[in-house]
């Protein structure tokens, strides 16, 4: 995007404070989150991400992004602080199309793009797939959707403030065709859930 | 979950102290974050092989390469690392291994299987039941369970794609046909979550009931071949087998001659050059606590 115009690298904020162990630390949870879908990680990362982008999210992209992947920035985040921010700390690749991006980074539950026209991989590579980080206002274990699935011990519920019955449909519609799919991190302030394309939701 | 919480005795878990001429566990950054990309999709596809940029490490193929580079992509500071080599703590795979993560990350080390957050196996999966904090690596050499079968990659992927596993079911049948059972009894292809054929690597069969909803989360790492896969937590794993042959574990005659058990994995060992051999527990570490007797039989 606007590779030509110069940035003013004082108004970028600080990123992880120690790459290798911040970063590892911070992959820990996505991974405990993405192997126990609907398990709530507190996340509280030391940086300072521009107004707008949650800290959890930020850092869970500054863990898994660098020049190997495209990042698609949803509406509210594309063109500004974030897209700078991003795309100074991994050197991702930013992409006007959703559906050509490997994570797909969506500022609030209103700008969510259909899942179904994100990247879902092939039957032969099905890793091929987009991974969405959704900001969230609240995540909560009390009450919301029943989650079944690999992960998942017994019985678990998640609610995602602000996703509807409409989520629900959709995600049925992308997983449908199993091995292909999406994988969505859900990212509150100070919070990350993860529900990988195996986790069914019953509404 | 924070692995501080847990409960560490002083003696079984030693503190390492790291060479800081390496990078944090030896990768560099780039490389960790292509392969926590790689595993992050290989737990949201259980059993499916998820292709990685493998890297030569300071040791030959074979020895582990995939499974060290898994592990240096996951473990922090925070973790106690324990490392077997067909179930012992001792052996010189096990002992260089564990060698290399103290030296390269300085994190705590121990042999008890309890006391771990973080193990890296070759070839067993340790008898004392694994917990949910706890994640365990595999070392595979041959990930693609398909290959003796139909050795053309691009076909095994593509009857992947397709859930088209009749010649694995084909080769079990002559199996029961030819020798009147199916003759694996290591590397026993399995089932997971009723979609992918996956290898576990060459455990002993004895060993594949422990991969059903087991609370921890299994790792998988082929350096050699390039292949990550993962099982999450709470997931169905099955052993392939036929509803008149149905799968069955080995069972030993004998119990250990150490510490006198009869439900663990064991092995023949020699003892003298007179053909004197006796048969003893495969995992050291709970070999050892059963005689220290902190396990009742």
């Amino acid at each position: 995007m606007n590779g030509l115009t110069p940035i003013d690298l004082s108004t970028i904020g600080r990123g992880f404070d120690n790459l290798a162990l911040d970063s590892q630390a911070v992959f820990r949870l996505a991974l405990s989150a993405m192997s126990r879908p609907g398990d709530i990680q507190e996340l509280t990362a030391g940086i300072e991400s521009p107004a707008g982008l949650h800290p959890a999210a930020g850092a869970v992209l500054l863990a898994l992004l660098d020049q190997d992947t495209r990042l698609w920035l949803s509406p509210a985040f594309a063109g500004g602080h974030v897209s700078t921010y991003l795309r100074f700390h991994t050197g991702c690749v930013l992409v006007a199309d959703a559906a050509e991006a490997d994570f797909v980074l969506v500022a609030n539950v209103s700008e969510l793009p259909a899942l179904c026209a994100l990247s879902l991989g092939s039957e032969e590579y099905p890793e091929r797939s987009a991974t969405v980080v959704l900001q969230v206002e609240e995540l909560s274990n009390s009450a919301g959707w029943p989650l079944s699935g690999p992960g998942i011990e017994g019985a678990k519920v998640l609610r995602i403030e602000g996703l509807d019955e409409g989520f629900v449909t959709q995600w049925r519609q992308a997983q449908a065709e199993f091995p292909r799919g999406v994988d969505l991190f859900a990212a509150s302030a100070g919070s990350l859930a993860a529900l990988p394309r195996t986790t069914r939701l019953e509404a | 979950m924070n692995p501080l919480d847990m409960q560490t005795s002083s003696i079984a878990v030693t503190p390492g102290t790291r060479d800081d001429g390496y990078n944090f566990a030896y990768l560099d950054e780039r490389t960790k974050r292509m392969i926590r990309r790689a595993i992050l999709k290989a737990v949201a596809i259980p059993g499916y092989q998820v292709a990685f940029g493998s890297r030569e490490m300071p040791l030959p193929y074979g020895w582990g390469t995939g499974g060290i580079q898994v592990t240096a992509a996951v473990i922090g500071p925070q973790d106690v690392l324990k490392v077997i080599d067909q179930g012992a703590d001792d052996t010189v795979n096990a002992v260089n291994i564990r060698r290399f993560f103290q030296r390269t990350t300085g994190v705590a080390v121990t042999e008890r299987t309890r006391e771990a957050t973080l193990i890296q196996t070759r070839h067993r999966i340790p008898e004392t039941p694994l917990a949910k904090h706890q994640i365990i690596v595999y070392q595979v050499p041959q990930p693609e369970p398909l290959q003796r079968l139909e050795p053309r990659a691009f076909e095994t992927r593509r009857m992947h794609g397709l859930a088209e596993y009749g010649l694995m079911h084909v080769k079990l049948y002559e199996d029961i046909a030819r020798f009147g059972h199916v003759a694996t009894t290591y590397d026993y292809p399995v089932m997971v979550n009723d979609r992918y054929l996956m290898a576990p690597s060459p455990i002993p069969k004895f060993d594949n009931p422990k991969m059903h909803m087991n609370p921890a989360l299994q790792l998988f790492g082929a350096g050699r071949e390039k292949r990550i896969y993962a099982i999450p937590p709470f997931t169905k794993v099955q052993s392939l087998a036929f509803d008149d042959h149905p799968f069955a574990v080995q069972k030993w005659s004998a119990s250990c001659e150490l510490c006198g058990a009869a439900d663990s994995f064991l092995d023949e060992v020699v003892v003298d050059d007179r053909g004197g051999r006796i048969h003893a527990c495969s995992d050291s570490d709970y070999c050892r606590e059963r005689r220290e007797g902190s396990v009742q039989p």
